[in-house]
């Protein structure tokens, strides 16, 4: 057997026992949430079911306060495979709505950090005057300054996908510059005498050394930055009544007290952000394994 | 190389520390000098000064007639440090050519380099692999092709076989012996090691901590010719005898 397939052998026991307890937890909690209005209901109709009928019933409501698992799994599935990909009620085109404004958010916030760690690394004065303004940006909650960002741009006739992809860059780029100031620093200083001894331009230090040194800190940045840009395109659909997007489905879900749909919504936002990580995972691997790296 | 009078002061939080006091030392081209004494002598330090990569606060040092910073700007010499200091990101290939891309030689030259000077310290062979694959020795040697590369005509190693068992370090001592005679550079070398010093060098400078200085400065009468075992002849342990009563002169054994 290789590493690859005894490694995911010996995680899969594990991993499906927790699933299974959380799931039997689940279906308990919808039982204890649901049960007291299933009962005003059937004492309202006459009725008197057993223990085995009521238990069956909390797991079945149209509106639940907790739906059961298998609610929201046949919402999902209905709303995934079940309706064309571009219809308004497919989850997949509203998770493709909240990706796309997350990736260029993501991008945008990349790049900022990178450019904000840089002046930081070659003009030390903006460490002391620059850097605490950037901490206090993100001391900020997040639902407070979004609708401002969305209004002000409005009112500048700039709408789309360019408001939240920026709520998405102000989550962005804090990660990245923060990781990346360390990761321009980190270079020994032994490695740093050798260029001097080659009288190395700072350009070659910055492209020979700084950057190669600089990647394993990059990559735990945008890991942590591209969450973070999912994140703020939810919650940058939220304020704005937007028609499309993951963010629009809970908001529509909660107005309509449609909780399997505000379910379906929460676990496709879950799995997007899921699919993005390990993207950012694989592409780490590989350029690791580009770069020579111990395996 | 010319030092006079020259002296380096760092400021602590403890006052200062003299780490090299009135260092007076010519070196001529072609020589291999061992710089020799305890920890804090300050031979590491005078090794980086002339490297320019620290600054006397007194006296003056010429290297090839031009100043340190002159010398480095010109590419004068390699430098080989105490770790093999390789980018793990590179192949010991690239690790080489790393030199030659700053300084801007073409591909074509590049890869004749790379070549000789790998065969130059035995590691033909190993161009595609990475530093962690190979053993600290094969490393250092890998350091010591990348300083050799550009064709420097100084070569400084501050103490570059020290975190080497003795097996390895012999067998590089010797390898570098027969690389200084077939390339003729001049060679500074700081090591901890008398054997090491005196097996290797034309001249040995002696020195003693606090303040650091040069207490003797040895000719070397060994023949250009030296297999391990002359390391047993009379000749070989009375200038180690030498090198011990100038490290004791100076106080070195003392705690």
């Amino acid at each position: 057997m290789s590493a690859g397939t005894s490694k995911f052998g010996n995680a899969f026991l594990p991993v499906t026992s927790i699933l299974l307890v959380l799931l039997l937890l689940w279906y308990v909690f919808a039982y204890v949430m649901n049960a007291p209005f299933q009962r005003e209901l059937d004492q309202r109709a006459g009725e008197n079911p057993s223990f085995s009928e009521l238990v069956i019933k909390t797991w079945s409501q149209p509106k639940p306060t907790m739906p059961a698992p298998h609610q929201v799994a046949q919402r999902l599935w209905k709303t995934v495979f079940g309706v064309k990909p571009w219809s308004k009620r497919s989850l997949v085109y509203h998770s493709g709505v909240t990706l796309s404004s997350t990736l260029l958010g993501f991008l945008m916030g990349t790049g900022l950090g990178l450019i904000i760690a840089i002046g930081i690394v070659y003009i030390p004065v903006l460490e002391k005057s620059f850097l605490p303004w950037i901490i206090a940006s993100q001391t900020i909650p997040i639902l407070a300054i979004a609708p401002m960002i969305i209004v002000v741009l409005a009112s500048i006739n700039i709408t789309g996908i360019l408001p939240k992809a920026l709520i998405s860059t102000y989550l962005s780029f804090f990660p990245v510059a923060v990781g990346m100031v360390k990761g321009l620093r980190s270079p020994e200083a032994m490695h740093l005498d050798l260029m001097r001894t080659y009288s190395a331009s700072n350009a070659q230090i910055f492209w020979k050394l700084r950057i190669p040194a600089s990647v394993p800190f990059f990559f735990t940045s945008i890991k942590v930055a591209i969450a973070a840009s999912l994140v703020g395109a939810i919650v940058g659909e939220l304020p704005t009544g937007a028609v499309a997007g993951i963010g629009s489905r809970l908001l529509a879900g909660s107005y309509y007290s449609q909780t399997i749909d505000i379910w379906a919504a929460l676990i496709a936002g879950s799995i997007l952000a899921m699919l993005l990580i390990a993207a950012v995972s694989m592409a780490q691997s590989f350029t690791a394994r580009m770069m020579g790296a111990q395996p | 190389m010319s030092a006079k009078d020259l002296s380096l002061t760092f400021t602590t939080n403890d006052g200062p520390v003299h780490a090299l006091s009135q260092v007076d030392l010519e070196i001529g081209r072609g020589e291999f000098v061992s710089f020799i004494g305890p920890s804090g002598c300050g031979k590491t330090t005078f090794l980086r000064v002339i490297a320019d990569l620290e600054q006397p606060t007194g006296g003056t040092i010429t290297v090839n007639g031009m100043t340190p910073e002159q010398a480095r700007l010109k590419r004068a010499y390699g430098y080989v440090f105490q770790a093999a200091a390789l980018y793990p990101w590179r192949t010991i290939e690239k690790n080489v050519a790393l030199p030659l891309e700053i300084m801007g030689f073409d591909k074509k030259e590049q890869s004749e380099r790379v070549e000789r000077t790998l065969a130059l310290v035995n590691l033909t062979g190993f161009e595609q692999k990475y530093p962690w694959q190979l053993s600290g020795g094969m490393q250092q040697r890998a350091s010591i092709a990348r300083a050799l590369s550009f064709d420097a005509d100084l070569l400084l190693m501050d103490e570059p076989f020290g975190a080497l068992d003795e097996i390895v370090r012999d067998h590089l001592n010797e390898q570098l012996l027969h690389l200084w005679e077939s390339t003729n550079k001049t060679i500074c070398f700081v090591t901890h090691s008398i054997p090491e010093a005196v097996y290797l060098s034309t001249k040995i400078v002696v020195m003693s901590p606090r303040p650091g200085r040069v207490t003797d400065v040895i000719d070397s009468t060994l023949p250009k010719e030296r297999p391990l075992d002359i390391r047993e002849s009379k000749e070989f342990l009375d200038i180690a005898q030498r090198v011990r009563d100038g490290l004791r002169a100076g106080h070195a054994y003392e705690v």
